[in-house]
C-alpha cells in the first residue's frame, strides 16, 4: 500500500489564546489565527517570540492559559496531546533510541487501534515515502542525521494525522541538505495534502516552504500573509527588518489623496501607496536591491558619498552615507567602479519603496 | 478519529475497575488482618464470611457487627453514578472529589476513633457514650477499600484537569503522598506524640523535657576526664567521620581519574567491598586485629613489653570502622562529580595562565562543591545511623543509636526516652541536610552541556600526587587486611585462644542433613538467612518501582506542591535507620495499621530507607533522557502510562538495576532499622548475627558475614543479567558503563 491523499486534514484556528507562564511571564499573547486545511503555513520569529509555544498549543504539550483552540470543528483545548489528532516532528527528532526504525514509525500506529499486519504495512508504506525502505532493523543511531531526520517525518506522517507540526526540522542539517529535505517536505505537503504547521527562525527556509507566513515578534502576531506579501509589503519595521534586510528611513507624507501618498525624504519624492496613514513623518522601507546607485546630480535623488564598496561574485553592496543616515544598497551590474569617497546620487525604483507607521 | 473515544473508554473502565476493587474488598475478603499473617490464606473456607473474625466488612455490618463500617458503603456506592457520565460533566468530578474524600477520611476516622479497647479518645466516649465493642488493625478489605477511595479521588481531581486530566499521573502522585504520609510522617508523628507522654499515659510537655535535659544525653564530663553525653559523642563522632570519609573518598576519586594510577580497577573493586559488607562485620575485624587478644595489639605488646590494653574499644575503634565502611560510598558519590566537570573548563583555566595546581584550586574542586557536600551529609547520616559497629566496638563511647536501642529493649524499657534520643538524632541530621542546601545555594554547578566535550582530564599536580598516592595505597592495603582476617577469622577454632583451622562455624550455622523426609536445614542460621532472601527479594523491586516512579514525577511533571511533594520523598534520607525502627514500633504496634512483628513491617521499612536511593538514581538519568522524547511519544497517541512503559522505562535499565541492586543490598546488610523491627517468626540475618557477637561468638557471626558477602556478590551478578541491557547504539554506551559503575 502507498499513502494517498488525506482526507484527514483540517484547518486549525486560535482566537484570543493566550499562554502565561508561571504569574506574568507572557509566551503567547492573545493571538488569533487561522490556518486553512491542507495547506503549510509557517511560523516565523526570532528566539523567544513564542513561536514555539504557539506549536506546542496546537499540539497540546501546553495548555492555554485562556482562548480556545479549535482543529477542523473541534474545539480541541482542554484535550491533552494524546486525545488531539496531531502528530509532530521535534527538532531534536526525538527518536526513541532503544526501538528500530520500524518500531519507531509503527509506535503510533500501536495506539491507533490497527491490527499488527495494517501497521506493519503502514509503517513500510512511511518508510517508502521517505525512501528508507531498507532501513527498518536498524537502530537511530545507525543513521545519519538527515535519514534520522526523515525517520522523525515517517513516523508522524504514518498516522494521517488532522495537523502535523514540524519544530525547527533542519536546524541540525548541513545547508545543502537542508535544502534537500525542505523540498521533499513540501513535496510529501503537497502530495498528501497535509495541514502542516511548521515553526523556524530563519526567514528564507520559511520564504521558500510556506503558503503563508505568521511573524511573531514578542508573544504577539506581527503579520500573516503569503511570502510575496511579507516581502514586498511589509506591515511594520519589525517585519521589514526581519524577512530580508531593509534600509529604513524617516520621510515625511506632505499630502494624502484617497489611498496614495505624497512622499519626500530631501530631494527624493514619490507618490507611493499610503496604507492608512495620514500627512506627517512616517517611514520608508526599501528594500537594498530596489536601491539605484547612481551619478552624483541625478534627477529626483538624494545626493551622497560611498562609504563601502564590497565586489561578492554576483553582485555589489554598497553603503552609502546620504544626509538622512547610511544607505545600503545591492547592484547586480558588476562591472560598475566605485571608490570609497565618491560623490553619488541615490533613488529608489518606482516599485521599491513602501511606508510604514512608526 | 478513533483516538478520542479509546481515551474515553480508558477513563470510565478505570473507574470501574477500582470500584469493583473497592467493593470487592468490602464484600469479598476478610476486613480485618489474620492473626496468621498476611500472606497465610488459612481463613479460606466454608463460613469465613459469616465468622466475625474473618468475615468481609458487608456481613459484618449486615450480622449487626462493626456498624460504624456501614458509611463506607453509601461512597463506595455513589460513584457508581458517575460511571455512566461523561468525564467532562461537572458532577462526574465533583462526585469522585466528595466520595473519594469523605471514604477514605472516614475509614482513617474511625481506624483511629475505635481501636482495642473501644473508644480511643475520652471525648469520644463522653460524645456518645461507651462502645461495647473494638477492633483490631485493618486487613485486606480495609487496604482494598482504602486504595478504592484513593483512585476515585485521584480520577476526581484530574477530571477537573489537574495536569492535564492525566489520570495515570495524578493518581500516582496521590498514591505516593498517601504512601510517604502513612509510612514516614505519620510514624514520625506519633514518636513525636509519645516523647510527651508520661508513665501514667497522659500527655505532659514537663516529661519531655525532663528527658530531654538528662544529663546522659547532653553532659559534658569527658572535657575533665569523666564521660560525655550521647549527644555530644554522636555529633563529633559523625562530624569526624563525615569530614574524614569525604577526604577520603575525594582522594580516591581522583586517584582514578587524574592520575595514571596502575591499580584503578582494584580500587574501584574495593571500595565496592565495603558495601556489600554488613557494617559491624569491620568492627568485628577491628576486634580481631587490635582487640585485647588482637594480632596487632599482641605484636605490640609483645614488641615493646607493654600489657594489651582496650584502647581500640570508644571512639578510636568507631571512627576507624565508619571511616572503611563509609568511605567508599563518598568514592561513589564524587567519582561522578569529579568526571562530571567538565574537561573544556580546566583547559579554559589552563589557556588562561593558570597552572595545574591554580587550576584545581580555583575552578575543579569549586565545582565539585555539591559532590562534597553531598559526602559529607551521607557520611554524617550514616555515621549517626550506625548501629552496629558502635555496639560491637563501643565500650564505654555512648552513641544515641545504641542508646535508642537500649532504651526500648533494655531492663529500663522507656519507650519515651526512645523517642527523646530519637527525635535528637533526628534533628542533627535534619540539621545538616539543611546547612547542606543553605551551603550549595541556588548556585549552578552544572557544566555538562550535552554538547560534545572531546577535552581529556589534567593530571593531578606534582605535589598533591605523591600524598594522594601515599594514603590510597595505605587505605588499600589496610582494606585488604581487613577482609583477609574476616574470612580467615571465620575458619579459626577460637580467635586468639586456639588458631586451628576449622570449618565448624560454617557447619554450625548451615549444616543440611538429608533424612527420611527430604533435606532438613538443620543449620541455626537457616531460619534468619531464608527470611533475609525473601525480605529483601520482596522490598528490591519495589523499591526501585516506588523510587522510580517517584523520579518520573519529578522530573517530568509539572503540579502544585511539587517542591513539598519532592521534600516529602527525600526525607527518609535524612532519616537515620534507628528512628524509623523506633517510629515504626511505635506507630504500627496498635491499630488501625498493626504489622509489628510480621514481615511486611520490614519490607515497609526497607521501601521507605532505600526509596530516596532509586529517586535519585531516577532523576540522574531522566534528566539525561530528552523531554522531547515523552512528548512525540504523547503525540504520537500513546498516554502517559504508555509513555513510561515503552519509552522511559526501557531507556532506564541502569537506573533500575543501580536501585535493585542498593536495595537489595541494603535490606540485606541493614541492621539500624532491623533491630526494633524482628520477631521470632522474621528474624533477619543481621539481628542473628549481632545476638552472636552479643554472646561472644564471633567465630559464627564472622562465618555468617562471610557467606552473605559472597552471597550478595552472586545476587548483583544475577540481577545484572537479569535487568539486562537496552541497546541503544553506539551513542549512549558511555553513559550506561557509568551508572554500573556506580551501581
Amino acid at each position: 500500500m502507498t499513502l494517498t491523499e488525506n482526507s484527514n486534514a483540517a484547518s486549525v484556528s486560535f482566537e484570543n489564546v493566550t499562554k502565561v507562564y508561571g504569574t506574568d511571564v507572557r509566551a503567547v499573547d492573545n493571538i488569533s489565527v487561522d490556518i486553512a486545511a491542507g495547506t503549510l503555513v509557517t511560523l516565523l520569529g526570532p528566539s523567544g517570540c513564542g513561536k514555539t509555544t504557539t506549536l506546542r498549543l496546537i499540539a497540546g504539550l501546553e495548555m492555554s492559559t485562556s482562548g480556545t483552540i479549535r482543529i477542523g470543528d473541534k474545539d480541541v483545548t482542554k484535550l491533552p496531546a494524546t486525545d488531539r489528532d496531531v502528530s509532530m516532528v521535534f527538532q531534536s527528532y526525538a527518536l526513541f533510541p532503544h526501538m528500530t526504525v520500524l518500531e519507531n514509525v509503527s509506535y503510533g500506529l500501536k495506539f491507533s487501534g490497527f491490527d499488527k499486519t495494517e501497521t506493519k504495512e503502514r509503517a513500510m508504506a512511511g518508510l517508502d515515502l521517505v525512501g528508507l525502505s531498507g532501513y527498518g532493523t536498524r537502530l537511530p543511531s545507525e543513521l545519519s542525521g538527515g535519514q534520522q531526520q526523515r525517520v522523525a517525518v515517517a513516523r508522524a506522517l504514518v498516522l494521517e494525522p488532522q495537523v502535523l507540526l514540524f519544530d525547527e526540522p533542519l536546524s541540525n542539517l548541513d545547508a545543502k541538505l537542508r535544502r534537500q529535505v525542505r523540498e521533499e517536505i513540501r513535496e510529501i505537503q503537497q502530495k498528501l495534502g497535509l495541514t502542516v504547521v511548521y515553526v523556524t527562525h530563519d526567514q528564507e527556509e520559511a520564504l521558500a516552504v510556506s503558503d503563508r507566513i505568521i511573524v511573531m515578534n514578542n508573544a504577539v502576531v506581527a503579520q500573516d500573509g503569503t511570502p510575496r506579501e511579507l516581502y514586498d509589503a511589509p506591515a511594520n519595521r519589525f517585519v521589514a527588518d526581519f524577512i530580508g534586510e531593509a534600509n529604513i528611513l524617516d520621510c515625511e507624507i506632505s499630502s494624502v489623496t484617497g489611498d496614495r501618498a505624497k512622499v519626500q525624504l530631501g530631494d527624493y519624492g514619490a507618490e507611493l501607496p499610503s496604507r492608512g496613514l495620514a500627512s506627517g513623518k512616517a517611514l520608508l522601507a526599501v528594500r537594498p536591491n530596489r536601491v539605484i546607485v547612481g551619478k552624483s546630480g541625478m534627477e529626483n535623488a538624494i545626493p551622497g558619498e560611498i562609504a563601502r564598496f564590497t565586489y561578492v561574485g554576483n553582485h555589489l553592496e554598497l553603503t552609502v552615507d546620504t544626509d538622512h543616515g547610511q544607505i545600503f544598497a545591492t547592484s547586480t551590474d558588476v562591472d560598475a567602479e566605485f571608490q570609497p569617497g565618491d560623490a553619488v546620487a541615490v533613488t529608489f525604483a518606482s516599485k521599491g519603496p513602501v511606508l510604514l507607521g512608526e | 478519529m478513533v483516538k478520542p473515544a479509546t481515551q474515553k473508554k480508558t477513563a470510565q473502565s478505570t473507574l470501574l475497575t477500582w470500584l469493583i476493587v473497592g467493593w470487592a474488598g468490602f464484600c469479598l475478603v476478610p476486613w480485618y488482618g489474620m492473626e496468621d499473617g498476611f500472606f497465610s490464606f488459612d481463613w479460606l473456607s466454608w463460613g469465613y464470611l459469616f465468622d466475625t473474625d474473618t468475615a468481609p466488612g458487608l456481613f459484618l455490618v449486615f450480622q449487626g457487627e462493626k456498624l460504624w463500617l456501614a458509611p463506607l458503603m453509601v461512597f463506595l456506592a455513589a460513584p457508581i453514578y458517575a460511571v455512566g457520565k461523561a468525564r467532562t460533566d461537572a458532577s462526574y468530578s465533583k462526585i469522585l472529589i466528595i466520595c473519594g474524600a469523605l471514604g477514605f477520611g472516614w475509614l482513617i476516622a474511625q481506624g483511629f476513633g475505635i481501636g482495642i479497647r473501644g473508644w480511643q479518645f475520652a471525648w469520644l466516649e463522653d460524645l456518645f457514650g461507651p462502645l461495647g465493642d473494638r477492633q483490631f488493625g485493618m486487613g485486606y478489605g480495609g487496604l482494598l477499600v482504602a486504595s478504592a477511595f484513593l483512585f476515585v479521588f485521584t480520577q476526581g481531581i484530574a477530571a477537573r484537569g489537574a495536569v492535564n486530566g492525566d489520570i495515570f499521573v495524578v493518581g500516582a502522585i496521590g498514591f505516593i503522598i498517601a504512601i510517604v504520609t502513612i509510612f514516614v510522617f505519620y510514624p514520625i508523628l506519633s514518636m513525636l506524640g509519645s516523647a510527651f507522654i508520661t508513665q501514667e499515659n497522659s500527655y505532659s510537655v514537663g516529661v519531655f523535657f525532663e528527658k530531654f535535659t538528662d544529663r546522659r544525653l547532653w553532659g559534658l564530663a569527658c572535657l575533665s576526664g569523666g564521660r560525655c553525653g550521647a549527644a555530644w559523642n554522636s555529633l563529633a563522632l559523625a562530624i569526624l567521620v563525615g569530614a574524614l570519609t569525604t577526604i577520603l573518598g575525594l582522594i580516591f576519586a581522583l586517584v582514578v581519574t587524574r592520575t595514571g594510577f596502575r591499580f584503578k580497577r582494584g580500587l574501584r573493586a574495593m571500595t565496592v567491598l565495603p558495601i556489600i559488607t554488613p557494617p559491624f562485620v569491620i568492627g568485628l575485624a577491628i576486634i580481631l586485629l587490635f582487640g585485647l587478644s588482637g594480632n596487632v595489639t599482641r605484636f605490640f605488646a609483645d614488641l615493646l613489653g607493654i600489657a594489651p590494653s582496650r584502647w581500640v574499644y570508644g571512639l578510636p575503634g568507631i571512627l576507624i570502622a565508619q571511616l572503611l565502611a563509609f568511605t567508599p560510598i563518598a568514592f561513589l558519590v564524587l567519582i561522578g562529580v569529579v568526571e562530571g566537570v567538565s574537561p573544556s573548563m580546566e583547559e579554559a583555566a589552563q589557556t588562561l595562565r593558570a597552572n595545574k595546581w591554580e587550576t584545581f584550586r580555583t575552578v575543579s574542586l569549586p565545582l565539585m562543591r555539591p559532590g562534597l557536600a553531598n559526602a559529607f551529609l551521607l557520611g554524617f547520616i550514616e555515621s549517626m545511623a550506625d548501629f552496629g559497629n558502635p555496639l560491637v566496638l563501643g565500650g564505654n563511647f555512648d552513641v544515641l543509636s545504641t542508646e535508642i536501642f537500649f532504651a526500648i529493649v533494655g531492663a529500663q524499657y522507656d519507650q519515651g526516652r526512645a523517642a527523646v534520643l530519637a527525635l535528637v538524632l533526628l534533628a542533627f541530621t535534619l540539621a545538616a541536610f539543611y546547612a547542606q542546601r543553605f551551603w550549595l545555594g541556588k548556585k549552578s554547578y552544572t557544566t555538562m552541556t550535552g554538547k560534545g566535550d572531546a577535552g581529556v582530564h589534567p593530571q593531578l599536580p606534582q605535589g598533591l600526587a605523591i600524598p594522594v598516592f601515599t594514603i590510597a595505597g595505605i587505605w588499600m592495603l589496610f582494606t585488604l587486611t581487613i577482609y583477609v582476617m574476616i574470612v580467615y577469622g571465620s575458619f579459626v577454632e577460637l580467635w586468639g585462644v586456639n588458631n586451628a583451622l576449622t570449618f565448624k562455624h560454617y557447619l554450625t550455622a548451615f549444616s543440611v542433613k538429608f533424612g527420611e523426609h527430604g533435606v532438613h536445614w538443620s543449620g541455626s542460621a537457616w531460619d534468619s538467612f531464608w527470611t533475609t532472601l525473601q525480605i529483601a527479594a520482596v522490598s528490591a523491586p519495589l523499591t526501585a518501582a516506588v523510587g522510580l516512579v517517584t523520579a518520573y514525577l519529578l522530573t517530568r511533571q509539572n503540579f502544585a506542591g511539587k517542591s513539598a511533594f519532592e521534600f516529602g520523598t527525600m526525607l527518609s534520607f535524612a532519616i537515620p535507620g534507628t528512628v524509623i525502627g523506633v517510629s515504626y514500633i511505635l506507630a504500627f504496634n496498635v491499630p488501625p495499621i498493626e504489622i509489628t512483628g510480621t514481615g511486611i513491617i520490614l519490607v515497609v521499612s526497607f521501601i521507605f530507607r532505600n526509596m530516596p536511593v532509586g529517586v535519585r538514581a531516577g532523576i540522574a538519568s531522566m534528566s539525561q533522557l530528552d523531554k522531547s522524547l515523552d512528548e512525540s511519544s504523547l503525540t504520537l497517541g500513546a498516554n502517559s502510562w504508555q509513555t513510561f512503559l515503552n519509552v522511559i522505562l526501557p531507556l532506564l535499565k541502569p537506573a533500575i538495576l543501580a536501585a535493585l541492586v542498593y536495595s537489595f543490598v541494603r535490606a540485606m546488610t541493614a541492621i539500624s532499622a532491623v533491630i526494633f523491627l524482628v520477631s521470632a517468626q522474621y528474624n533477619m540475618a543481621t539481628s542473628y548475627i549481632i545476638g552472636r557477637v552479643e554472646n561472644n561468638d564471633y567465630g559464627l557471626a564472622i562465618a555468617y558475614s562471610t557467606t552473605l558477602i559472597v552471597v550478595m556478590l552472586i545476587a548483583v551478578g544475577l540481577m545484572q543479567i537479569l535487568v539486562g541491557r537496552t541497546n541503544v547504539g553506539r551513542r549512549m554506551g558511555q553513559t550506561r558503563t557509568t551508572v554500573q559503575a556506580g551501581g
